[in-house]
């Protein structure tokens, strides 16, 4: 969370309660739903780190991220699609393959153990 | 044909008497030196057939035939425009007028003349040599004739218990016969070996089946015209129908000595370092050479000497021949043994002795007075450290402060630096085609070599005794690393380790986790890479249930079921051997029926239930283990199943019940985690209906057993299986089996099939055939045992979360929800649903 972009995403969200802590595998993710979104959140125990990106993967337009292993590349946090194990940095959602789709992330909270998204306001 | 000197001073004519190793060699060694524009060469062999490999003479047995054991082909004989005459034997000699008469009467004039006539099997002067069924072992001729004559006995002996009478063992054992080993002297290979070491020899042989006798002078070979009996002079008598005498050798120096070249008292054509007999047109090399009041009896000296003959003949520099290192590593009968320099402690040195009687190791080495040198050893049981020992004597390097650590190995503390890197730049480390450090770490830094294969072409290094070849590996993998070029085949950025590597890090550090490996072992967070690697050998190492660490399996083994387009997942119960109950089909229809899924038979033989979304998972599996299923691990790398035919019991060519081994493999390697998946098959006889040979193990019945291949696969590069042992019974296959597919998960890297892992070998087939069938890096055991470990650990992973709800709360697609994906569509194709669109 180090982009002027993000500390605004940040700012300006509206923040949804999602699910309590213990819902969330260690360094994994679950899928939550947001209305008539699908939003992948990650609990990333490694680095004491949450992140939260759209559940659907760009390549074969299949929802899936939040079956994807995490982890990093050279220090960026990323998460795999189990498909075909295209890559995606969890801090800007950017194809870490060079391809040129990308994902929408989302900030992450938690408080009192229940953790929060937000949305764009 | 009249006889005439060509020019004196110049050479233009070699002539080779004896097309043996060194004969062969020699002629290779020369030419190389000069052209055919420079040197005439000529060869006569005595024996029908072009220069053959006698170090492997053995392996004759092994299924190699004459041609595999042949040094050069005819055809190289010819390329080289060095004129061969096979067949032909040389019956005398003619210095005065430098010509050579042949049984034949040819006449062959000579500039130069070579006699690498070699040795002859020493026979004893025993009372019945000359009985039907007595050879001597030493030429592939007797070899032939010990085959055939071996047919229609049972018991065999070899008189001797030197190297090459144990190997003589070895090859009676491989024919089926009952071996004795017969040594005058109270121990086996007293050349290379004391007491101590030999009694751990002769006891490890024992285990083996070899029945040896020590301290026994033969006196008479008894029998009505064929071999009955031995009579020892104590008086007893062993029955034999066969004998094998191999009790060392004596120079061939009959044709030397009728021309009145000097000769030793106790045979061998005498020579100096420039290996030139008395006359000084004359040279002998190889073992009919003496040289300094010695035999040499092996062939990397013969090479030595082949060599040297060939300089002083081009006149290229000054080399001569000062004597050799006999030191010697082998397998005997799959017991490592190996001496090098001065072993005994007679006049001089201290021993230090490490010995386990338990496990048949015995090591010893002689240190100087000082221990600063180390002088000599021997090592039976386990020689793992012979090239290193052999290189710090051969290269005069100072031992360590506490030299014990030679023979134990260091304690705790880094362990003395005796690897390849410590080696001075001239440490001699082929010696049979002597090539050094220097040569070896040369041409990799200037010509870029980067593979063992270029390394051996253009040295040849390797190519003699092979004893060479892991020195050689070290030495250009530490090349490579030293000049910055990657050769290690790392996991991924978080591990710098081998998967094999991390494997025995995790079994000897007791690690149980990813986390705790990456803590430890690793750095950053991980990634899909190395995740479902390490949970792989986690899975193999331990058998513990994948779904506890369920976040470091790829999705297929984090849902336990195949994930399919469209984000569904499929189901496939395991059908063992592809034997099912109608009633077990009944069940596996209504299932389908009710959870509205697809249905398709495998490649497998089982039956594939598409379109189950993941929370159907858990409701699925409830009911099928409730009728007597289990997973079928499709989702897994995992063993898959062990396809069959219809067998005896039905099918009217089947030679065994092919079905009821596919289920007894198959119940023992259920759940069985590998690098990649598994696959078998059985089939009931050659017509292979099973397609066994398509397989990573395929076993296909014989009139007297079974077949075992190993290695096939389909996918993108077929391969059929190849032929890893014959005419075994089912405990012997199922034994192999173990030690193969154990060996494949300790050593293969992280999604090789097994073919890809067994091209990739270094030695292929034939190394893979002589760790699993003739155990010879003594592991057979230990593989077996930690496979029955696996076996015993099994459980069913279905079972377990049907049983455990807590494990079920992950089936869902929402955590904040019950709905399931509203974005799954389906369609109707031929009667059945599929998924709808794939976007692209």
């Amino acid at each position: 969370m180090n982009s002027v972009e993000e500390i605004k995403q940040w700012y300006k969200a509206e923040w949804y309660k999602v699910a309590h802590v213990e819902d969330f595998p260690r360094n994994g993710g679950v899928c939550i739903k947001l209305d008539n979104l699908q939003i992948a959140v990650f609990n990333f125990t490694s680095r004491d780190q949450w992140y939260a990106c759209q559940n659907l993967c760009p390549h074969k337009m299949q929802m899936i991220l939040s079956r994807g292993m995490i982890g990093d590349k050279n220090g960026i946090p990323k998460v795999a699609c189990p498909f075909h194990k295209k890559t995606f940095s969890l801090e800007t959602g950017e194809n870490l393959d060079g391809e040129d789709y990308k994902l929408t992330t989302f900030p992450v909270k938690v408080e009192n153990q229940h953790v929060y998204v937000g949305l764009p306001a | 044909m009249t006889c005439k000197k060509s020019e004196s001073g110049k050479t233009k004519k070699v002539i080779v008497v004896g097309n043996g190793m060194v004969g062969y060699k020699f002629c290779e060694k020369l030419r190389a030196k000069a052209g055919p524009d420079r040197l005439e060469i000529t060869v006569y062999g005595e024996e029908p057939r072009p220069a053959y490999d006698r170090v492997h003479l053995s392996e004759y047995f092994n299924g190699k035939g004459s041609e595999d054991l042949m040094m050069a082909p005819r055809s190289w004989y010819e390329e080289n425009e060095i004129t061969l005459h096979m067949s032909q034997l040389v019956t005398h000699i003619d210095r005065e007028n430098r010509c050579i008469l042949t049984h034949k009467g040819n006449r062959d004039l000579y500039d130069k003349l070579i006699l690498a006539t070699g040795s002859r099997a020493f026979v004893p002067p025993i009372k019945g040599t000359e009985k039907e069924g007595v050879f001597v072992y030493r030429t592939i001729e007797d070899l032939q004739a010990i085959e055939q004559y071996g047919r229609k006995c049972k018991r065999a002996a070899v008189l001797g218990g030197g190297l090459l009478g144990l190997e003589a063992a070895k090859a009676l054992m491989d024919m089926g016969l009952k071996a004795s080993v017969i040594e005058f002297i109270p121990r086996l290979m007293p050349r290379q070996l004391d007491k101590n070491g030999a009694a751990i020899l002769q006891h490890k042989l024992e285990k083996l089946g070899l029945e040896v006798y020590t301290g026994r002078q033969t006196e008479e070979i008894t029998g009505n015209g064929s071999v009955k009996s031995l009579r020892f002079s104590d008086k007893t008598d062993l029955d034999v129908d066969m004998l094998v005498i191999s009790a060392g050798i004596r120079p061939r120096d009959e044709l030397a000595k009728a021309c009145g070249l000097k000769t030793g008292e106790r045979g061998g054509i005498i020579v100096d370092d420039c290996l030139k007999t008395s006359d000084e047109n004359i040279y002998a090399i190889g073992e009919s050479a003496l040289h300094q009041n010695m035999i040499y009896g092996l062939v990397a000296p013969g090479y030595e000497m082949a060599e040297v003959a060939a300089s002083q003949i081009v006149r290229e520099r000054d080399k001569t021949f000062t004597g050799f290192d006999m030191s010697t590593k082998l397998k005997l009968i799959g017991v490592d043994v190996a001496s090098f320099g001065n072993p005994f402690t007679k006049d001089h040195g201290i021993p230090i002795v490490y010995e386990d009687k338990l496990k048949g190791i015995y090591k010893k080495i002689v240190v100087s007075d000082d221990g600063k040198k180390l002088l000599g050893g021997m090592l039976v049981g386990d020689a793992e450290s012979y090239n290193s020992l052999h290189q710090r004597f051969l290269n005069d390097i100072d031992c360590p402060e506490n030299p014990e650590v030679l023979v134990l190995g260091a304690r705790g503390d880094a362990a003395e630096g005796d690897g390849v890197e410590n080696l001075p730049d001239e440490a001699q480390i082929c010696s049979c085609e002597n090539v050094s450090k220097g040569d070896i770490v040369g041409l990799i830094e200037d010509n870029e070599l980067t593979e063992l294969g270029e390394i051996r072409n253009e040295t040849k290094a390797c190519t003699g005794c092979g004893g060479c070849t892991p020195l050689v590996k070290d030495l250009l993998n530490h090349t490579l690393e030293r000049l910055g070029k990657s050769v290690k085949k790392t996991l991924c950025e978080h591990f710098e380790y081998t998967r094999q590597e991390l494997y025995s890090i995790i079994k000897v550090q007791n690690i149980t986790t990813f986390d705790d490996l990456l803590d430890e072992y690793g750095k950053g967070d991980g990634c899909e890479v190395c995740k479902p690697a390490v949970a792989s050998i986690l899975a193999s190492a331990w058998n513990d249930l994948v779904i506890k660490q369920d976040t470091i399996q790829d999705t297929n083994d984090r849902f336990l079921a195949n994930i399919q387009r469209g984000g569904t997942y499929s189901v496939i119960p395991r059908v063992p051997g592809g034997e099912i109950t109608p009633d077990k089909l009944i069940v596996i229809g209504e299932i389908a029926k009710k959870y509205g899924l697809y249905t398709k038979i495998t490649g497998g033989q089982r039956i594939d239930m598409l379109g189950a979304r993941v929370d159907q998972l858990p409701d699925i599996w409830q009911e099928l283990v409730e009728a007597g299923f289990e997973s079928g691990h499709a989702y897994g790398k995992a063993l898959r199943t062990v396809k069959s035919c219809v067998g005896s019991t039905w099918c009217r060519y089947g030679l065994h019940d092919s079905v009821s081994f596919a289920l007894r493999l198959e119940k023992r390697y259920r759940g069985l985690r590998a690098p990649h998946k598994l696959k078998g098959g059985v089939s009931g006889c050659i017509r292979e209906c099973a397609e066994a040979r398509g397989k990573d193990f395929g076993i296909i019945a014989t009139e007297k057993g079974w077949n075992l291949y190993v290695g096939g696969n389909g996918g993108s590069k077929p391969q059929h299986a190849m032929l890893l042992a014959s005419d075994i019974d089912e405990e012997t296959c199922i034994r192999y089996l173990d030690r193969y597919l154990m060996f494949y998960i300790k050593t293969a890297e992280p999604l090789n099939r097994t073919s890809t892992w067994i091209n990739k070998m270094d030695g292929g087939l034939d190394y893979l055939k002589t760790v699993i069938v003739d155990d010879s890096l003594g592991i057979g055991a230990g593989l077996e045992e930690e496979m029955q470990k696996l076996v015993d650990a099994y459980r069913c992973e279905w079972k377990e979360v049907v049983d455990n709800t807590d494990l079920q709360k992950k089936f869902r697609h929402f955590v904040n929800s019950d709905e399931p994906d509203p974005s799954l569509k389906f369609r109707d194709y031929r009667g059945q649903k599929v998924p709808d669109g794939w976007g692209s």
